[in-house]
């Protein structure tokens, strides 16, 4: 699928006929795709087409309201707590406390995720957040804080990254920071599906339309098909 | 365990950088208190009739004053649905934070309401049932607390929305509380009000984490 060297355990993550409503409205369905180690997957879509929605449900922080995700073909609603220790999820809000500085942000999620004391300022590095680090976040400018929201990624290795809209607000060069994680995640052998509008190079990746999805879902709708 | 203890640590370090909210329900208790002994005068007969029930509603109302915060910024800012992802139970989430609540709200009280009850002119045993009653009581008001909190999240006007949820389950604690002051102040037994709070409080420790994480799931959805 792609060329980064062959991965230590391979994984296959994969959606079948995945559907999912928020309230009365259907957002998409008939959802299908496979993804294995070193894949990324794109979703691309308009506002509303339920790219974040996606997002939630392969979190679990929906649930489907047909379909399945199946993680080496064990279905992943069978064991939650296993799903979510292998999957690292940014969401559009950054989960950044104003009140703590940079630094005790980030060691506050490594102890949260069981991450050894010195992962914290490693992955501030990683987004070139170090220098900032006693800085208290209600400084930070709405990319700063998005670095910071994106530092947590490599607090611990998780193999399936969920990134919603990872760039909204970021600059050229980190940017090229976020690309930077991404292509590493890859060449360690992990998934990474991304919602994202564009200006972020995911080379070698799989594009999913979610208008296309999003349209089956409305025409299912009318005809009586779903529910 | 360790992030439970990590949690229940970050919680109580988000409140002691910004006190100013903890401190705030505290005020609102001491200063709220102290305006019945002068507006009823200085009868100590009718002062000490009235405090048990004064001072517990008191309590009540500082702890819901403070109880919008305990899941919204958390809500609001994405924490929760992080929160949601870490290895620990949604349940032991809400436990950490409430028992969190709890050592910032609750226990702040325990040590200013003798103050309180002495301008009331509570005798020593009154004090001491007071006190021994909101000790016990006190993880009970932040425990429900924390279910009503994760279910006003979703609701638009939630801090209208949360005493309504609240405040009638905190019936049982007032009345016990309550009735623990009275029969010091009248020569009975305490001892058999303050058990029956204490066994409200474990009952809200075994019931409340679950059924404030479900709310929580409804609200992430």
């Amino acid at each position: 699928m792609t060329d980064t060297p062959p991965p230590l355990t391979p994984i296959l993550l994969r959606a079948e006929h995945i559907s999912c409503w928020r309230g009365e409205r259907p957002v998409f369905a008939g959802i299908d795709f496979a993804l294995g180690s070193g894949a990324a997957l794109l979703l691309a879509g308009a506002n509303g087409s339920g790219k974040s929605s996606l997002l939630r449900l392969l979190a679990g922080l929906l649930p489907a309201e047909a379909g399945a995700f199946y993680w080496n073909d064990a279905p992943v609603a069978a064991d939650p707590e296993a799903h979510r220790a292998r999957l690292a999820f940014i969401g559009h809000r950054d989960a950044v406390k104003p009140g703590m500085s940079v630094a005790e942000n980030i060691e506050g999620w490594a102890t949260l995720y069981r991450a050894p004391p010195e992962a914290g300022m490693t992955a501030l590095a990683g987004f070139d957040l170090d220098r900032l680090a006693d800085l208290p976040a209600r400084y930070l400018s709405a990319g700063q804080r998005r670095r910071l929201a994106l530092s947590r990624l490599l607090l611990v290795e998780r193999p399936l990254w969920l990134l919603d809209e990872p760039q909204a607000g970021l600059d050229a060069a980190a940017t090229a920071r976020l690309a930077d994680a991404i292509a590493q995640h890859r060449a360690g052998g992990g998934i990474a599906i991304v919602a994202s509008h564009g200006g972020l190079d995911l080379p070698a990746s799989q594009r999913l339309d979610l208008d296309i999805a999003h349209r089956a879902a409305l025409e299912a709708a009318r005809s009586g098909d779903l529910r | 365990m360790s992030v439970f203890l990590a949690l229940f640590g970050r919680e109580i370090r988000l409140v002691l950088r910004q006190p100013g909210e903890a401190l705030l329900a505290l005020l609102f208790f001491v200063l709220g208190g102290a305006i019945f002994p002068i507006a009823l005068g200085p009868d100590p007969v009718l002062l000490a009739t009235v405090a048990p029930g004064i001072l517990w509603a008191m309590a009540l109302f500082a702890a819901l004053l403070s109880l919008d915060r305990l899941f919204q910024s958390d809500f609001d800012d994405g924490t929760l649905e992080q929160l949601a992802l870490i290895d620990l139970p949604l349940a032991a989430t809400c436990l950490a934070k409430a028992l969190a609540h709890w050592a910032t709200h609750g226990l702040p009280l325990l040590v200013v309401a003798p103050v309180l009850a002495l301008s009331f002119g509570l005798p020593g045993a009154g004090i001491a049932a007071l006190v021994a009653g909101l000790a016990l009581g006190g993880p009970l008001l932040s425990l429900i607390g924390a279910v009503g909190a994760a279910l006003a999240l979703g609701a638009r006007r939630s801090t209208a929305i949360l005493p309504l949820l609240v405040l009638p389950l905190y019936i049982p604690a007032l009345v016990f509380g309550g009735a623990a002051v009275d029969s010091a102040l009248a020569g009975l037994a305490v001892a058999p009000h303050l058990m029956l709070l204490g066994a409200l409080a474990l009952a809200a420790l075994a019931l409340a984490p679950w059924a404030a994480a479900a709310a929580l799931r409804l609200a992430l959805d």
